[in-house]
Formats: structure tokens, C-alpha cells, sequence
């Protein structure tokens, strides 16, 4: 498969291995006593296995599956964060990930000082930074609470403080991870409409969701994972019925 | 090449970042202090006081300008010291945010050890007081100070990239690296004079120990009003490259596999 201007995402073949040692070995002691009995890799398990998907610019994939099929792996690998064992995947533009709002947060510091360090995380300057500052508190709608250390704030609030962030650098491509579910009901909405609105400016979204009605009204296709394989992909209707029928 | 561009693209493109990171770490250390920054003066000022009673109550060295003597010593053990330890934990401390986004991961490593350069760069105030009152003269040769600096901080940075990779896969790393930074203080002529040890000891200490290199660097420059020798520059410029290699090198062969540990 040739390289493709056409694709936002190109994942080949990925293959994603964690070794799960029953626990995690992090002392020098029990790493040689491991080692002496010959058990440093053993229980290998694959997160992802042979996982192949094209995603085309400015399409929105759901990914759907139960708890533990992969689904967080697969968003990881795109980002960046896990490299895959074995196959390829190709990125084609600049990704804002989702995986958990506010992840670049410092509690200690004020929202204020918080914007341009998550900012700067996603790779953004202070100008830019100071350029969009009005409208990211505007959208988050948190004037009253901008001098404030994050620590206090509520995951709400935090939530949509990361949002806006994220949302307002204009990705090409934007990667949710069921984030928006701390949020109340008019921001899940009002998110859902910023979705739809940067999806019309032509950003790639990838959406990770339980609420399959949410997935229904964001996303165009969809990807359903079962234990790191591939169980079906294509239309997001087609797709999202056979998997609420599974689930019956 | 394109290896090398790429590089630098990525370091460009996340230099907001380690701007933003330095800044944060400055901001919190002194939040909520009420005297804030004057803490990186006054803090050198009260521990060489200190020093300087014991020293020359307690145990006495013939040393001339005694308090210029201590506070170089000091201020380079201390930043190499607080830096690396500092730096050893910039992987694991990250954690939460290594696994939710795609960050350089080095950026937290030379974030750790730039803001404690910069919190050194202000201690130099309380060394510059010092001089004031020992009536130090002030020297053409002083301009080489920043050479010194940055030797000792290209030096912290590849030991901290070492120590930081290291933490990830082995806690225990912090109890023996204490322990070695004891040693490391003895072994450093901070308080006394190296004259004062046996001569195969000397020997080694001016051989093996690199801090040792760049507090004489200093310390010939500020006291002697000379230039330091040739050799000890070398010596030092190359043990900080070999230290800053070794530590990229192993920091970028194990970088993929932090995520599976922290």
C-alpha cells in the first residue's frame, strides 16, 4: 500500500504487545531473581492483533467495543504514545488527542497558567496561545474561575477547560476518548456541536463512545473491536446494530 | 540527516513547552512563600554561614578567602545534586501525561535540569555578595564563567537523562544514587583543600570525579585571578560531552519502552 495523501490515518497489520508480568517489576532484586528463574518475558498478551484500517480526511470513525477490546490501545497508537510491535501506521497531518481531558493539567497552578501549558503540550506558542485565549474561556465558560489552582476545580469544569483547549488549536485530526461523559447535558451538547462544526471545516475525527446513539450522530463510519481484532468495519448504522445485537 | 532535521524539528516545535515547564517549576517553588525568589539568595547565603562556622571553628584548613573557597564549591555541588535528583524523577512524575498525549519525553528531563540551572543562576547572586564583602577583584577572566557553567549543565543534563531512563525501570536507583551523592560530596574538595589528602587519593579524585574540574575552573579564575589550565578544561568539556552521549544514547534506546512501565 502506497502512501496516500487521501488518508488522514493509515494503521497496516499493527500489532501492540504488553508484557503482563502477574506484577510489575520495578526493583533490581526481584529482576534478577526473575531473571534466574528464567521469567522476565513470559505472559505476553496482545492488545491489538493484525489490526488494519484506513481512515479517508474529514471522515469520523466510532470506534465501538466492550470494555478491554482495544479501543484505548488503538487511540494511543495513532497518537504516538504506544509504537506498535509489529505493522505500520501513518499519520497524515496534526492530531489533538482526547484521551483524558486535562491530561497536561498542574494542579498548583490557575486555569490561566494552565491554558498556555496545555497549550504548549499540544505544541502551540504562548502568541498563539494569547491569540485565542478569549474564546477558549468564552467556550468553556469560566471567567468567574480563571485565577483559581485547577486542584479545586470540579472534573466538570476541568473537563471543559481541556475541551476548549483542545478543540480550539483546529486539528486536522481530533481523537476522542469518551471524555465527554464528566461533562452535564447542555456541554455534552454544545461539544457535539463543535464536533459537527470543525467536522464541516474538514478535521478527521476519531470517537471512542459506550453511548452508541452518540456515535450514531457524530460519526459517519465505524470500527468495532472485539479482544484486539478487527470484528467489522464500515457504516456506522450497519456496524452499530450489529453490535447493540451482539451485546443482546 | 533527515533524522537529524527531524529532530530539531520536534525540539523546535515543543520549545514553547520546556519554556512553559521551566517557568512552572520556577513559579511553584516559591508560591506561597513570603519572601519568594530572594529564598535562591538567601538560601546559599544561610547553608555557607553555616558552613563557614563549623569550618572554621571546628575543623580549621589554611585556606585564603574561606567563604569564596565554600560558596564555589557549593553552588556546583548543590546544582548537580538538586538537578539530577530532580531529573530522575521527570519520567515517572510525568507519567499521567506520557500516557495521555505524545510529548518528546526528554522535554521533561531538560526541563527539570534548566529550571534548576536557572535557580543556580540566581544563587550566583549570593556569590556575587560574597565577593563584594571578601573584596574579590573583578577580572577580564570572569567572561569564562559561563563556560564553566555550561559545561556542568551539559553534564547534569546527560546524568539526569541516564538516572531518569534508569528510574523507570528500577526504583531502586534513588537509594543507591543518594548514597553515591554522599560519597560524591566527600569526594569533591568542597569544604577542604585537596592538598590536604593523600597523594593517590588526590590523584584519583583529580582523575575520576569531573566536579572536580569545574569548581578549580572556577575557583583558579575567581581567587587567583588567572586563567585555568588548558588541560582542565579539556578534561571537563570532554567529561561533560562523554556524560551528555552516554546519557542520550541510553535515554533514546530505552525512550519506546517507558510507557510499558510507568
Amino acid at each position: 500500500m502506497n502512501k496516500n495523501e487521501n488518508y488522514a490515518v493509515q494503521v497496516e497489520h499493527a500489532v501492540v504487545r504488553f508484557n503482563m508480568a502477574s506484577e510489575r517489576i520495578d526493583n533490581l532484586k526481584e529482576y534478577f531473581v526473575k531473571l534466574m528463574k528464567g521469567e522476565l518475558m513470559f505472559k505476553e498478551f496482545l492488545a491489538l492483533q493484525d489490526v488494519s484500517f484506513q481512515v479517508k480526511k474529514g471522515e469520523a470513525w466510532g470506534i465501538i467495543g466492550t470494555n478491554g477490546s482495544g479501543k484505548s490501545t488503538l487511540l494511543k497508537l495513532i497518537c504516538g504514545i504506544l509504537k506498535p510491535f509489529k505493522g505500520k501506521v501513518e499519520i497524515c497531518g496534526s492530531i489533538a488527542p482526547l484521551i483524558e481531558l486535562g491530561a497536561g493539567f498542574d494542579g498548583d497552578l490557575t486555569a490561566r497558567e494552565n491554558i498556555f501549558l496545555n497549550g504548549a503540550v499540544l505544541g502551540y506558542n504562548k502568541y498563539f496561545m494569547q491569540k485565542h485565549f478569549d474564546e477558549i474561556v468564552d467556550f468553556a465558560e469560566l471567567w468567574n474561575f480563571l485565577d483559581m489552582p485547577i486542584k479545586n476545580y470540579s472534573s466538570g469544569m476541568a473537563a471543559r477547560l481541556g475541551f476548549a483547549i483542545a478543540t480550539m488549536v483546529r486539528p486536522d485530526i481530533l481523537i476522542c476518548d469518551e471524555v465527554l461523559a464528566v461533562g452535564d447535558y447542555a456541554f455534552q451538547q454544545k461539544c457535539e456541536r463543535r464536533m459537527s462544526e470543525m467536522r464541516k471545516q474538514g478535521t478527521t475525527l476519531l470517537y471512542v463512545s459506550h453511548s452508541m446513539d452518540s456515535v450514531k450522530s457524530v460519526c459517519d463510519h465505524a470500527l468495532w473491536l472485539d479482544h484486539g481484532v478487527v470484528k467489522m468495519e464500515g457504516d456506522v448504522g450497519l456496524v452499530g446494530d450489529a453490535y447493540m445485537e451482539m451485546l443482546r | 540527516m533527515t533524522m537529524i532535521t527531524k529532530r530539531v524539528e520536534v525540539f523546535r516545535r515543543y520549545w514553547p513547552l520546556l519554556e512553559q515547564l521551566v517557568m512552572k517549576d520556577i513559579k511553584l517553588k516559591y508560591r506561597r512563600s513570603f519572601l519568594g525568589y530572594l529564598w535562591s539568595i538567601l538560601n546559599p547565603l544561610m547553608i555557607m554561614g553555616i558552613m563557614m562556622l563549623i569550618f572554621s571553628n571546628m575543623f580549621r584548613f589554611d585556606i585564603d578567602n574561606y567563604p569564596v573557597y565554600l560558596i564555589i564549591g557549593q553552588t556546583i555541588y548543590n546544582f548537580v545534586s538538586e538537578s539530577t535528583n530532580q531529573a530522575m524523577w521527570s519520567i515517572t512524575g510525568n507519567a499521567a501525561l506520557m500516557k495521555k498525549t505524545y510529548v518528546p519525553k526528554y522535554i521533561f528531563t531538560l526541563s527539570r535540569i534548566t529550571s534548576s540551572f536557572v535557580n543556580m543562576v540566581f544563587a550566583l547572586g549570593a556569590m556575587i555578595i560574597v565577593f563584594f564583602v571578601c573584596r574579590v577583584k573583578f577580572t577580564a577572566f570572569m567572561l569564562f564563567i559561563p563556560v564553566i557553567l555550561a559545561q556542568v549543565y551539559l553534564f547534569a543534563l546527560g546524568l539526569g537523562l541516564f538516572l531518569a531512563q534508569g528510574t523507570v525501570f528500577f526504583r531502586d536507583i534513588q537509594y543507591i544514587y543518594s548514597a553515591c551523592l554522599t560519597a560524591w560530596m566527600y569526594a569533591t574538595p568542597i569544604f577542604y583543600p585537596i592538598s590536604q589528602l593523600p597523594e593517590r587519593l588526590a590523584w584519583l579524585i583529580k582523575h575520576v570525579n569531573p566536579l572536580y574540574s569545574y569548581i578549580t575552573q572556577f575557583r583558579v579564575i575567581v581567587l587567583e585571578g588567572a586563567f585555568p589550565d588548558g588541560r582542565l578544561i579539556l578534561y571537563g568539556s570532554a567529561m561533560s560531552l562523554l556524560m551528555l552521549g552516554a546519557g542520550s544514547w541510553v535515554f533514546m534506546k530505552t525512550q519506546d519502552k517507558f510507557i510499558l512501565y510507568i
